[in-house]
């Protein structure tokens, strides 16, 4: 497809995806380009192995960023994605490595001194823990406090609020009070991307939920017959809802 | 009578401990809330430990539950500073997995206005460390420049900081010609005028260079290895810009240079804001010399909003506006990195997208995050108060370092 936006152009990628699947192939569980991106997969335990080539002989001399996502439905469900950037070749790639709460990814604060933050970010928001890095505290939640706000299972209004107590004259903490339902509109189309049942749909598959299912093969399985044309000839006293006459009284 | 000399309060055989003392979370050189926990050796920092996150806010969780044209005035939001500049990491990383063309004009427009948020934002921040150091008077005569911007800004967008005018395809909507030609004036005269005025009270300054020349000096190796980016690594003499290296919209067809420093302190990171203001000058000029007329936003009406005289006359417009103003475009999958120039070094977006009306991950990636942690280093045997220096000199903003 031609690339048509106008998005940062860096060095081409061609060869690129070779030369680096050549040298690391043994460490890599899968490599793409996709949307102009170059993004190597590697092996958790071999992920500083692969960074330290990247950095050492591909020139890759910058870890501008490390991105933690989290994708519950897969076995491991965290991805770690560091951001590579080469100023002699201008050139940029991304490497990626999956984990789960309680595997460690090995550090790279060996290789880059700006890991340690970016690390303890991650390990902050996602809790993904990273072997060898010195300093793993959390960075950007408040002292104190408990479980890891990005998860995808986290939910959005947090477990606690805190406000300034008049009585106790000091912040207090307290668990979360909604005055009103989180609000979250979901505007995706049924017909198309939603991947959800809609309420009712459920009952399309398999057979009807009832012990006899209806038929209506002789004119006594329609429910009509004889006596319901006696009951319709009959007719009914009852009124259309549009129809009935409302007496409005007037005030004299 | 003779005189009696008190004796010295430190005795022999006492040993003098290092103490610790907090600086911030309030302190007015901190430039918002950042707590520094800093051990000092008498007046001399031994080590730094900055805590960030006080303004913490989740804008990447947010983020997650809004399509993505709600999610973009966060971007405003992150560096209250160069509100323009975070939008467009943002709108180009949706552009690139949109594969969507951007009409010439809107990327002129938002080049122009980029510039124009770089000299905002550098008036901010010159002003900033001017008075962190001590001068007064400097930073009242640069935020005459910096209103003037934010007039812009509210001529063009109707906001005057949290613009959110920047969309993806181009831009929310065209500037009145009048807004072109007033830039054009005032880049001309007021800009030059009052800028020159202010630095010829501070480039030469003698107490403004005791104070910052040799502050924080950074090796180029260490520059690279610390990942820094923008005028911080500029100063260290690595001319690396990404306008110029990895051109977006129609930077590739600006001329300027960049600025870059030789003793990679304290002075030089101010120098190089400095320059780059005109730099910046220069681009505009010729953003508003070479702009062409012509739509302002993508015409693809998948992405953007058909005109409003449109959606009243045609019926499909109308449907494209009530699709997009609910269920919003739909992202093909697939994830990206894209970092720009901000004012403030590489500002990048990673986005990742599962193929519905959300993002399903945006990472931010904040300017001032590795510069912050770069603080122990860079402030380690210099004075206390040098870190004043040094913290106006990294250009740190909260809002965007906490995210």
């Amino acid at each position: 497809m031609a690339v048509v936006h106008s998005a940062p152009k860096f060095a081409s990628n061609e060869g690129v995806l070779d030369t680096l699947c050549e040298s690391l192939s043994v460490w890599l569980d899968g490599a793409r380009e996709e949307h102009g991106e170059i993004i190597l997969t590697a092996k958790r335990d071999e992920i500083a192995n692969v960074l330290k080539i990247l950095r050492d002989d591909h020139g890759y001399q910058q870890l501008m960023e490390i991105a933690g996502a989290d994708y519950p439905d897969r076995s491991e469900r965290f991805e770690v994605v560091y951001m590579l950037l080469s100023l002699t070749k201008n050139h940029r790639i991304m490497v990626k490595c999956s984990t789960d709460e309680n595997t460690p990814v090995p550090t790279v604060t060996t290789l880059w001194p700006n890991a340690g933050w970016l690390e303890r970010e991650v390990f902050d928001l996602y809790g993904v823990t990273f072997a060898g890095n010195p300093d793993l505290r959390r960075i950007l939640t408040d002292y104190g406090f408990e479980g890891h706000p990005f998860r995808k299972d986290f939910p959005m209004t947090g477990y606690t609020e805190l406000r300034y107590s008049e009585d106790e004259k000091r912040v207090v903490y307290e668990p979360v009070e909604l005055a009103q339902d989180m609000r979250t509109f979901d505007f995706l189309s049924p017909w198309e991307g939603s991947d959800y049942v809609l309420p009712g749909d459920e009952k399309a598959d398999g057979p009807p939920q009832v012990d006899k299912p209806k038929v209506t093969e002789k004119p006594a399985d329609t429910g009509a017959g004889p006596k319901a044309e006696e009951n319709a000839a009959e007719g009914t006293d009852a009124v259309p809802p549009d129809m009935i006459e409302v007496d409005i009284e007037e005030d004299e | 009578m003779g005189v009696q000399i008190e004796e010295s309060p430190t005795t022999e055989g006492d040993v003098i401990q290092n103490y610790t003392i907090n600086f911030g979370p309030q302190h007015p050189a901190a430039h918002g809330v950042l707590r520094m926990v800093m051990e000092l050796d008498g007046e001399v920092i031994e080590r730094v430990d900055p805590h960030v996150g006080l303004l913490h806010r989740g804008t990447e969780k947010l983020i997650e539950t809004k399509t993505y044209l709600q999610a973009l005035p966060y971007f405003d939001r992150l560096d209250y500073c160069s509100p323009l500049a975070q939008e467009y990491s943002y709108v180009l990383a949706i552009e690139k997995l949109l594969n969507i063309e951007v009409p010439e004009r809107a990327q002129y427009l938002r080049v122009l206005f980029a510039e124009l948020t770089r000299i905002c934002n550098h008036m901010l921040n010159i002003g900033a460390h001017v008075m962190d150091v001590g001068a007064m008077t400097p930073n009242l005569w640069v935020f005459e420049i910096r209103e003037d911007c934010l007039n812009f800004f509210e001529r063009a967008s109707g906001a005057r900081m949290h613009s959110a005018w920047y969309r993806p395809g181009g831009v929310h909507q065209d500037v009145p010609e009048k807004l072109l030609v007033d830039i054009g004036n005032w880049i001309d005269t007021r800009l030059p005028e009052l800028f020159g005025d202010a630095m010829s009270l501070v480039t030469d300054n003698r107490i403004f260079k005791q104070r910052n020349v040799d502050i924080a000096v950074v090796s180029r190796d260490d520059a690279v290895a610390w990942g820094f980016s923008g005028p911080m690594i500029r100063a260290a003499g690595i001319p690396w810009d990404l306008r110029k290296s990895q051109p977006y919209d129609v930077y590739d067809r600006m001329e300027f240079d960049i600025p870059v420093g030789t003793n990679s302190d304290c002075y030089d990171r101010f120098m190089v804001r400095v320059n780059e203001v005109c730099e910046s000058a220069k681009i505009i000029k010729q953003c508003l010399r070479d702009m062409p007329s012509g739509p302002v936003a993508s015409t693809d009406g998948k992405v953007s909003p058909p005109k409003r005289g449109e959606m009243k006359q045609s019926m499909e417009s109308l449907i494209h506006h009530f699709k997009l103003y609910t269920e919003g475009f739909h992202v093909p999958e697939g994830e990206v990195y894209v970092a720009t120039e901000s004012p403030k070094g590489e500002f990048g977006v990673y986005l990742v997208s599962d193929g519905t009306n959300k993002p399903y991950r945006c990472k931010i990636r904040p300017t001032a995050f590795s510069h912050l942690q770069a603080m122990d280093m860079m402030s380690k045997g210099h004075m206390l108060p040098d870190a004043t220096a040094i913290l106006g000199a990294i250009d740190v903003v909260f809002g965007e370092c906490d995210r």
